[in-house]
């Protein structure tokens, strides 16, 4: 066995050797992890924007790891729901910090994730051959979506149920079929104990089985066509005479290396809110969610969790349900066009004009905006003012055809800029 | 401008791979600290919840209507607890049958230091035992009366057990021949006053009791 | 005459009482309402001592309807440092043990007759609500002879509760002013609270009686979330390591970009 030859995937002998080697000519584990992680050459000049992805990845591993634990302990049912959350909290070994790690952990993924989607925007990231891994990662976006939608509702809260009613209400709008779908997605006349159960099946098992084979799938095509960089260069245009790109580097260890410090960073972070303010000022656990679910109560305010009210702000600005609830969609998807509405010559912001540049500030401005108007109540100013940014935001994506190809651009360097 | 891309091999040896090692070495081992630190949490957690471990509070309960030759099972932390009063009399016949019992000294069971005696309890008259055979769980059966007709002329009286037919004596000590290994278990227990049995703490009694 | 004339000048001499003794964090008694609004409870969790009394007072004065349905005896027995001797003596309702959650001797259908709805749970009051508003809540009741319980109050208008408190605080009077609406439309006038005048004194003194609410609203805040001064000192721990692991990771990076140029 040790003396076989490099075999078929043309690695050193000395990973052929004992019982590692038994299970490398069986299965190529060090094969795989070798042509992945060590020849797999990214780009050197990643900045500050390109430690989200791997953040994004530990940010799953943690919800599936301490949602894993919560389902032992937690009861699902509307009798038992609320209880056993409370159960979790005070009575099981550091169920506190489970649940803790788990709620602050959702908001801490969709930080991660917007940032994520953000540099994508800033580098063009999206665009060829990148589209269908961004498509891909926009799918994450809307399984996370949904996944985060559903988890609120399981500890059964008031807010957890009036949530799961609204949400629900707005499938309602569908034309024809929606009154019907809406009590089908229920299972009930109104968001009931059924509801509930059939939510924590999606939320424990399904989304996160799809989730999964998405996070692959991203990882798979991102490796296929290589990442994007600051400076919107392709590095494989310009290799050594080993066929290394001149731009790149080794992924390990330099960026394993560099990542490391990133999640370093992040459990920091984590591990303040989760230690020291947890609710995060009622924005991570919301005040309503410590009454049980009230049918005959709805909370005042009510609003959705901070990573949906930008969208949120948009559906209420919109005084007909139907189109409201459109519009919404469309504010969630307009992300997934983004390869075909930009029709710039380059792809980094850095080379781009200052129209692009003002855009993508004002699509910045309107997102917080927006974010911050769908946790006020609905009255005045902030229903006008949500009517004002909702229009800036909608702009930045379909004004782009536009703008992107009237717009000025620098000359891209031949090579990556790179400041040691 | 290298043409083997960004590494370069002729640089300046700054480069200090000891310096590096050691970083390695430091930085690796304080993440493994951590993650050991970060799972007791997820391990500490399977351990009983304090729901679990006030319901396996101790219990309390009264012997007064409990006659001779009776026995009652009450719960206690999820297991049957075979209350039995004996005449104590029958206590000066357990050393009779020794040699048939695999384990007359209480060497390899379970049981407190107060019950690791002849009579495997701190009174004569009240024997507290676990009623799960120690062969695989099941329940054992009273058969108290001595020359029982099922058991034999020679049976001094005490338990049997339906499922694979080990048998054990009136102070749960198993004999020859039975599939358990060894004697039935005693919970920690004690009494307050002559008639209430706590089982499952060991501070009841007042200090300096016998 | 003489008793004519007590009553007299007790009631001359309630406003100098109220006057004299001011509820924390409030203005005092002149042009300017009362800001009660603002008032906040100013608690510290990690004081124990201030848990142990507002534990004693929540037993004396509240669980008579309000149930605590997520904490058990022991634990708050064992958090707050209180011997179970004490416990079983002091705070153990009848009908329960130490292990027990801490329950009313009210049933629910008694509640619901008596007062039109069964008094909430209070174990998650101070997460779902706040602190400052059952500090605000148990300092505004006023009297109102109008109501089946003579009473209302001003952080929850219309409260189905009795103002339980008032033998200790005494019973008080709100007094509203006439002001103009906030739109300043019409000659329409709204009345708007300004002070609260003593009816009848209390057994303790106003700032005693502040203090116990305070450490009634402490005792809440505590029980709504048990493990909280235990979590932020694990927090310290945990934050510092976590320090130490990014300095490390940042210096092997740094050390490794030495490569790369």
């Amino acid at each position: 066995m040790a003396h076989q030859a490099a075999g078929k995937h043309g690695y050193p002998a000395a990973a052929r050797v004992g019982l590692w080697g038994w299970i490398n000519q069986r299965l190529p584990i060090d094969a795989f992890l070798r042509s992945q992680v060590v020849e797999y050459y990214a780009p050197k000049n990643f900045n500050i924007w390109y430690f989200f992805g791997s953040l994004a990845l530990l940010a799953l591993v943690m919800q599936l790891v301490t949602g894993i634990f919560l389902t032992m302990f937690y009861k699902v049912g509307a009798a038992t729901s609320f209880d056993s959350v409370e159960f979790i909290m005070r009575e099981v070994p550091y169920g506190w910090l489970i649940r803790y790690l788990h709620s602050a952990g959702a908001s801490a993924f969709f930080l991660v994730v917007y940032l994520h989607m953000y540099r994508g925007m800033l580098y063009g990231s999206y665009k060829a051959p990148r589209e269908l891994l961004w498509l891909l990662g926009m799918f994450i976006y809307l399984a996370l979506v949904a996944e985060g939608f559903l988890g609120y509702v399981l500890p059964w809260g008031n807010m957890s149920f009036w949530a799961a009613t609204v949400i629900v209400n707005l499938f309602g709008t569908i034309p024809g079929i929606g009154p019907g779908l809406v009590e089908w997605i229920r299972g009930d006349y109104g968001i009931a104990d059924a509801t509930l159960n059939r939510f924590f099946s999606l939320h424990v098992v399904a989304v996160p089985l799809v989730l999964l084979l998405l996070v692959a799938l991203h990882l798979v095509a991102l490796h296929e066509v290589g990442s994007n960089n600051p400076d919107g260069i392709e590095i494989k245009e310009k290799k050594d005479a080993k066929g290394r790109p001149l731009d790149g580097i080794p992924f390990h260890p330099y960026y394993t290396v560099k990542d490391i410090v990133g999640v370093c960073v992040f459990l920091t972070l984590l591990a303040i809110v989760v230690f020291f303010v947890p609710t995060f000022g009622d924005l991570f656990l919301e005040k309503a969610n410590f009454e049980p679910a009230n049918p005959l109560s709805t909370p005042d305010p009510i609003s959705p969790s901070w990573y949906f009210t930008p969208y949120y702000a948009i559906l209420r600005a919109v005084p007909d349900q139907r189109i409201g609830a459109l519009l919404m969609l469309i504010a969630v998807l307009s992300f997934s066009f983004l390869p075909w509405l930009d029709r710039s010559p380059v792809k980094s912001m850095r080379y781009r004009g200052w129209i692009s540049k003002t855009f993508l500030g004002l699509f910045t401005i309107s997102f917080l905006v927006l974010m911050y108007l769908g946790m006020r109540p609905a009255q005045e100013p902030y229903v006008t003012m949500a009517r004002i940014f909702a229009v800036p935001y909608f702009a930045s994506f379909w004004l782009m055809p536009f703008y992107s190809r009237i717009d000025a651009v620098e000359p891209v360097p031949e090579r990556v800029t790179f400041h040691g | 401008m290298s043409e083997i891309g960004a590494i370069a091999d002729h640089q300046q040896p700054e480069i200090d791979p000891s310096r590096r090692k050691f970083l390695t070495v430091a930085t690796g081992a304080t993440a493994a600290v951590g993650v050991v630190l970060a799972a007791v949490p997820f391990v500490a957690s399977w351990a009983p919840s304090e729901r679990a471990r006030a319901l396996g509070a101790p219990l309390e309960v009264d012997l007064s209507k409990l006659q001779v030759g009776q026995m009652i099972t009450p719960i206690w932390r999820l297991s049957p607890i075979y209350i039995v009063r004996r005449d104590p009399g029958t206590i000066d016949l357990l050393p009779k049958h020794d040699n048939e019992l695999r384990d007359p000294k209480s060497e390899h069971s379970i049981q407190p230091p107060y019950a690791r005696n002849e009579m495997r309890a701190r009174r004569a008259d009240v024997l507290v035992l676990i009623g799960i055979c120690t062969h695989l769980g099941c329940l054992p059966r009273q058969f108290f009366d001595a020359g029982d007709p099922v058991l034999g002329a020679n049976w001094p009286g005490g338990f049997l057990c339906p499922c694979h037919g080990s048998r054990f004596d009136l102070a749960g000590r198993v004999f020859n021949g039975s599939p358990a290994p060894t004697n039935l278990s005693v919970p920690p227990y004690d009494f307050r006053g002559q008639d209430t049995l706590i089982i499952g703490s060991e501070d009841v009694a007042t200090k300096g009791a016998a | 005459m003489a008793k004519f004339a007590a009553l007299v000048l007790t009631l001359l001499s309630a406003p100098l009482v109220l006057a004299a003794a001011e509820p924390a964090a409030s203005d005092s008694a002149g042009s300017a309402p009362v800001r009660w609004e603002e008032w906040h409870a100013g608690n510290a969790v990690a004081d124990t001592a201030s848990l142990q009394r507002g534990a004693r007072n929540f037993m004396d004065y509240c669980i008579g309807c309000h149930s605590l349905k997520y904490m058990r005896y022991q634990r708050m027995a064992d958090d707050l440092k209180i011997p179970t001797s004490v416990l079983n003596a002091k705070l153990v309702a009848a009908g329960s043990t130490n292990l027990d959650y801490i329950v009313p001797a009210m049933p629910a259908a008694d509640a619901a007759n008596w007062f039109g709805k069964t008094a909430p749970d209070l174990s998650l009051i101070a997460r779902s609500r706040s602190v400052d508003y059952i500090y605000r809540f148990l300092k505004t009741f006023y009297s109102d002879p109008g109501r089946s319980t003579r009473s209302n109050n001003l952080a929850y208008p219309s409260t189905a509760m009795p103002a339980v408190l008032s033998e200790l605080e005494g019973v008080k009077a709100a007094v509203f002013r006439d002001a103009k609406s906030p739109s300043g439309g019409t000659a329409t006038t709204e009345k708007v609270f300004d002070h609260f005048e003593s009816i009848v004194p209390g057994t303790v003194t106003p700032e005693q009686f502040d203090g116990f609410v305070r450490d009634t609203v402490n005792f809440l805040d505590y029980v709504g979330e048990p493990v909280q001064v235990e979590r932020r000192s694990m927090g310290t721990w945990v934050v510092l390591f976590l320090l130490l692991l990014s300095a490390l990771a940042w210096m092997l990076k740094k050390e490794y970009w030495k490569d790369v140029h």
